[in-house]
């Protein structure tokens, strides 16, 4: 444990991150960050997703190294070049996804981090001295039991003390509330305040506001990979966080013509759809959503708040343990995904590589892919290419696409491109409920209104469609009707005109309790 | 069923399990550190023919054992090159030293083939000599078979009380981990191969040093397989592997023990109950969450960016 | 990128250049002959004289060609065995055991329908064959259709069975009057037809056929196009309602299958009976050029002709030259070797 600092800041911060700059393929993460981490601080680094903060973190941890820029200690340029570097120096990381072992116990996973373990092993010893730790910051766990049996709330615990006994003096915390329950996270804070006040500097990344304006001392604000502004507690305010997150003008909504939803049956109805999301951290709580022909609803969130778990409900791939999902007034709740797709179901998903297409094969095949009945000739012995392309090639063309080159890998197509294949297969067939996540993400202006009217057009046509986004403007631009994900949970529904950017913010980032009413 | 023909059967699978057991010791170690070693069956042929080799040139069992520890040794880092450093497929680059081995043992032991040794002597089980001669011959043991258990807690106590076996299991679970608590996951697999070929040598010398006490080819018959599938009976636990070795190797002499009652069971089919057995570990294993297996085993550490 | 031009004239697809891989191949080839020339050397030999030998010998006369195929057939097909699940991520270790039970299934057809004519014979052991290796494959690929335990495992520990269930089998029941391990000589019915004097079966057929049917499935059949994806993604597939479970059984046993073809091959047309421990290897040597060919047909014909050259070769080296037929399989590795330390050469495909 580090000495008990007093309470006057210290002059040098303890870390300081100077013009660090790393790009990706096609991306450019960091660009110039500055950064002052200090002793008895908890230093708050918040921003949306893909704002650059979990690259800079792991450039802090020596998984990356940095193109540009330097990491000082106290004041002398330091080189982090693998992760056996960072703990050196005495920086400590828990990961969004833990590192922890499953097959591990909880004392075998915090010796495997320990900085100066024996030889031969003593576990009675070292459980011995996690049971002080943990008593000491109220870490609450049993040191023999087996992490697989833990609770998440649990293995997060663990990974603090693994960086305590690590003696690590920087923490560095990646979204450490995600996946707690609410009391959990208070327990959690307390630990903070308690570390703190032990003299450790604390690093905690979030996109909660609340979390923020609860715990920090100091925070710096990314956006788009730059530091956006860095603010002192004194300083703190959620309109000026707000602001300093979400670069667009977030002006007055606009007033869209829309078309009155019909009051036929709608085409999809969630009740009480709850899943249990061990794995993944987000369990979806009390879901009740239902989408008519003819209206666009609009989904707010900040990514990782149970979007990719609702996609999946609705596509079939989720074993979920309560609730009702019907399709076009049918119970499909037990329906595989064949056949929900066959029944008109579109899907464009939020990582395309991943989860819609085959990366080498080329993009005539990929276009095939969720219907490959309609082009099967002999029996299935031969493939109708023909047609395939006849009908890819309207698929763009309807959608004002230029086509792409057909026989190479998908692999190959860059991010707007891929996205534009995407939703020109998915729209193909007519689908009369469209889910879309992040539809316009990587795509240029031209594409995006091409994109959007498409939506537009499938509405009025009769469709329905669930458009997924982090951006407001999109949403408001589009939605008929608005609802904003929060942690697995519905947390308001409105029209656009009940609302404004300002509001859907604070409840995406968790800071408000909602007041909107539903249409 | 006498207490006579139990014991022989104790004997008789004591004797051939011994071989049976360091292999598998050996492949505890591979596969707790993530690899899987078909070539194991390959590495007992080279260690058995090199140790033969040693004794027959030298005169000095304890030599011959020595140079089949190494000889094994050296086979698997030749499959840890393949593996480790270049990546390439663990089961084939298993299959592809089988092949090797089968040429290369055979290269060095046929000029051997028929020659005799001075074996490895065998000693009374301590506290048997007051028992007849009856019982007490069939518990002369040589120094292996002594050293048979004793290698077993040696390598449980290593892969879970030491520092090094803390690392090697991290790395069979999950070796991005380990890379992040500062260790070096290809280095630790080196390593383990060798401490496991190492084990596998020594099976290999009391086939062929203390018990048969020839060379043929081809003369382990299989036993780099049978360790294979004892690992996964034994779910990967060094002690549980003491009892999984007498288990496979018994079952040819309860053959025939049931024959002398009248019972004719065919040895083949006895050979596979411990084949069938684990599948049905595997089955019922493969139910909980909890996966007896390392998580890795079988993936190629890619390395970090 | 790469920006997006208007491409409407259909471009062939090919695969990263057939001549460029076609190199790829030979290159190793050559590295491990090389390899393996230094070994003859270290031991006395002259690689030169050797070579000479092996070529000639295998080559140079239509008996020595004849027997190459004889050793290339197994492999055919026990390579497609591998190959046919490995599209879809599935590996089958397990052809050995699927070629035994096949040849047992087959075994049991040729003695005790004896007295049917060979039209009817062959193509029921054939049949017979077929069904067993697919049989025995379903164990694993029904284990693992379910998620309850990885296929590389059981097939594995499958294979430990199958022979000893043979062995049951010949010694119990099959065995013929004069020797406890073998069954007797199938009738001449029972047997596949050779071609010409040589000890080449119809099996070789068999395999090629079956490569180019694989070849040919692949590329244009809607089927080939899911399984394709399936290996590719197989989340992607699964999203897109591929159903996994059912390509999972079928394809897994389907390459059983074939591996019992195999096992009936070699039972009727190269022993021409059942004896206990019928294989050299087969199956393994199969999985090995699979692997190494990641899957692709035409590699396979290629590198089970290498294989066989070399095997075949070394026999008739071994009786002209005195070279001891383990060199042989240290050749054999040595080139196995050769390729699996270069796994930048085979890109592009999954494994």
């Amino acid at each position: 444990m580090p000495k008990t600092s007093s309470h006057k800041k210290e002059n040098t911060p303890l870390l300081s991150l100077d013009g660090i700059t790393k790009s990706f393929p096609g991306v450019l993460a960091n660009d110039s960050i500055h950064m002052d981490i200090y002793e008895s601080e908890i230093h708050a680094l918040l921003g949306e997703n893909g704002a650059g903060k979990s690259t800079l973190v792991k450039i802090l941890y020596g998984f990356y190294r940095a193109d540009q820029g330097t990491i000082f200690l106290k004041g002398n340029a330091i080189q982090i070049k693998t992760p056996a570097d960072a703990r050196h120096t005495r920086i400590g990381l828990v990961f969004q996804d833990f590192s922890l072992i499953p097959a591990f116990t909880v004392a075998e996973n915090i010796a495997l981090f320990m900085a100066n373990l024996s030889p031969v092993v003593n576990l009675p010893a070292i459980e011995k001295r996690i049971r002080e730790t943990s008593d000491r910051y109220h870490l609450e766990v049993d040191p023999q039991k087996l992490v697989s049996q833990l609770s998440i709330g649990e293995q997060q615990k663990v990974e603090i003390l693994k960086l305590l006994l690590s003696e690590a003096r920087v923490l560095i915390l990646d979204e450490p509330t995600r996946v707690l329950a609410p009391h959990e996270v208070n327990a959690l804070f307390l630990t903070l305040k308690n570390l703190r006040q032990d003299g450790y500097a604390i690093v905690l990344i979030t996109h909660k506001l609340h979390e923020v304006m609860n715990v920090a001392d100091r925070v710096t604000v990314l956006r788009k990979g730059k530091v956006s502004g860095t603010l002192l507690r004194t300083q703190l305010s959620k309109e000026k966080l707000i602001r300093l997150m979400f670069a667009k003008s977030l002006g007055s909504s606009r007033q869209i013509a829309k078309k009155t939803p019909s009051s036929i049956s709608p085409l999809l109805q969630l009740r009480e759809i709850e899943i249990d999301g061990t794995d993944s951290g987000v369990s979806l709580k009390g879901i009740n959503l239902e989408i008519y022909p003819g209206e666009i609803v609009g989904v707010a969130g900040v990514s990782g708040n149970g979007q990719k778990e609702l996609g999946d409900v609705i596509l079939g791939m989720e074993r979920y343990a309560h609730g009702k999902k019907l399709l076009f007034g049918k119970d499909a709740t037990r329906w595989s995904i064949s056949k929900v797709r066959r029944s008109g179901v579109a899907f464009i998903p939020e990582y395309p590589l991943q989860m819609a297409v085959i990366g080498w094969l080329p993009v005539l095949h990929n276009m095939a892919l969720t219907r490959t009945w309609l082009y099967s000739q002999w029996g299935g012995l031969r493939v109708d290419w023909k047609k395939m392309i006849h009908d890819t090639k309207s698929a763009f063309t309807r959608l004002g696409f230029e086509i792409p080159q057909l026989y190479v890998t998908v692999m190959s197509l860059s991010g707007g491109n891929l996205q534009r294949m995407t939703i020109a297969r998915e729209l193909l067939y007519n689908p009369r409920l469209i889910i879309a996540s992040y539809l316009t993400r990587g795509l240029d202006v031209q594409s995006t209104l091409a994109a959007q009217q498409a939506l537009r057009d499938a509405r009025d046509e009769g469709g329905g469609i669930l458009l997924i986004s982090e951006d407001l403007e999109e949403l408001f631009l589009l939605s008929d009707r608005l609802i904003v994900l929060m942690e697995g949970c519905i947390v308001g529904t409105f029209t656009p005109q009940q609302t404004n950017p300002i509001e859907i913010g604070h409840l995406m980032t968790g800071s408000k309790v909602p007041h909107g009413s539903i249409s | 069923m006498t207490i006579l023909s139990f014991l022989g059967i104790l004997s008789s699978a004591i004797f051939s399990g011994t071989s049976l057991l360091y292999t598998a010791l050996g492949e505890v170690i591979h596969e707790r550190t993530g690899m899987v070693n078909l070539g194991l069956e390959g590495v007992l042929l080279v260690s058995a023919a090199s140790g033969f080799a040693a004794t027959v040139q030298t005169g000095n069992p304890y030599l011959g054992v020595l140079v089949a520890m190494i000889a094994g040794a050296l086979v698997n880092l030749i499959f840890g090159f393949l593996v480790i450093t270049r990546k390439a497929n663990q089961l084939a680059s298993g299959l592809a030293l089988m092949f090797f081995s089968f040429g290369l043992s055979a290269l060095i032991g046929n000029p051997y083939v028929g020659k005799s040794i001075h074996a490895l002597p065998r000693f009374e089980f301590p506290g048997l000599s007051n028992l007849s001669t009856l019982y007490s011959s069939l518990f002369r043991f040589d120094l292996l078979i002594f050293l048979a258990i004793p290698a077993a807690l040696l390598v449980w106590w290593l892969l879970y009380k030491t520092k090094w076996g803390l690392g090697a299991r991290a790395v069979g679970e999950n070796a991005d981990i380990t890379y992040a608590s500062g260790r070096n996951p290809r280095l630790i697999q080196y390593q383990a191969l060798f401490l496991g070929g190492m084990l596998a040598g020594l099976g290999a010398a009391h086939i062929a040093i203390a018990y048969a006490m020839n060379w043929t080819e081809y003369m382990t018959g299989g036993r780099g397989f049978i360790a294979v599938a004892l690992v996964i009976f034994s779910r990967w636990h060094p002690l549980r592997a003491i009892v999984g070795a007498l288990l496979f190797s018994a079952s040819v002499a309860v053959q025939l023990v049931l024959q002398n009652s009248g019972i004719n069971i065919s040895p083949f089919l006895l050979e596979c109950v411990p084949y069938i057995v684990t599948i049905l570990v595997l089955i019922g294993w493969g139910g909980h969450r909890k996966q007896a297996a390392p998580a890795s085993l079988g993936r190629v550490y890619q390395g970090s960016k | 990128m790469a920006p997006l031009a208007e491409t409407t004239q259909k471009k062939k697809f090919i695969p990263p250049g057939i001549i460029q891989t076609l190199f790829h191949y030979l290159t190793m080839v050559v590295m491990s002959f090389l390899l393996f020339a230094f070994i003859l050397l270290v031991i006395g030999k002259n690689p030169i004289q050797s070579y000479r030998g092996i070529f000639s010998s295998t080559l140079g006369s239509l008996y020595g060609l004849s027997e190459l195929v004889v050793a290339m057939t197994p492999i055919l097909l026990t390579g497609l065995a591998v190959a046919i699940p490995s599209r879809i991520m599935l590996i089958n270790v397990g052809a050995e055991g699927q070629l035994y039970i096949g040849a047992a299934f087959a075994t049991w057809g040729a003695l005790n329908f004896s007295s049917l004519p060979a039209g009817l014979l062959i193509p029921l052991m054939m049949l017979l064959g077929i069904l067993g290796g697919a049989l025995w494959a379903f164990i694993p690929a029904y284990l693992k259709s379910i998620g309850l335990v990885n296929e590389t495992i059981t097939s594995l520990l499958m294979n430990s069975i199958a022979p000893k269930v043979i062995g049951f089998l010949v010694f119990g029941f099959w065995h013929s009057a004069m020797d406890t391990n073998k069954t007797a000589r199938f009738v001449p019915a029972a047997r596949l037809p050779t071609f010409f004097d040589t000890r080449v079966s119809l099996g070789v057929v068999f395999g090629l056929v079956l490569l180019i049917i694989f070849w040919l499935f692949m590329k244009t059949s809607r089927w080939g196009l899911e399984m394709k994806a399936i290996g590719g993604n197989p989340q992607a597939s699964l999203r897109n309602g591929i159903p996994l479970k059912v390509y999972t059984i079928i394809v897994f046993c389907t390459g059983g299958a074939v591996a019992g073809l195999a096992g009936m091959v070699q039972a009727s047309g190269y022993y021409g009976l059942m004896l206990t421990n019928f294989s050299i290897g087969w199956g393994f040597m199969g999985f090995l050029i699979s692997w190494l060919v990641a899957g692709d047909p035409f590699g396979i014909i290629l590198m089970s002709f290498i294989i066989s050259l070399i095997f075949s070769g070394g026999n008739l080296l071994q009786i002209t030259s005195g070279v001891p037929y383990s060199i042989i399989n240290i050749l054999l590795a040595l080139t196995l070797f050769v390729v699996l330390a270069k796994p930048s050469i085979i890109r592009g495909k999954k494994s």
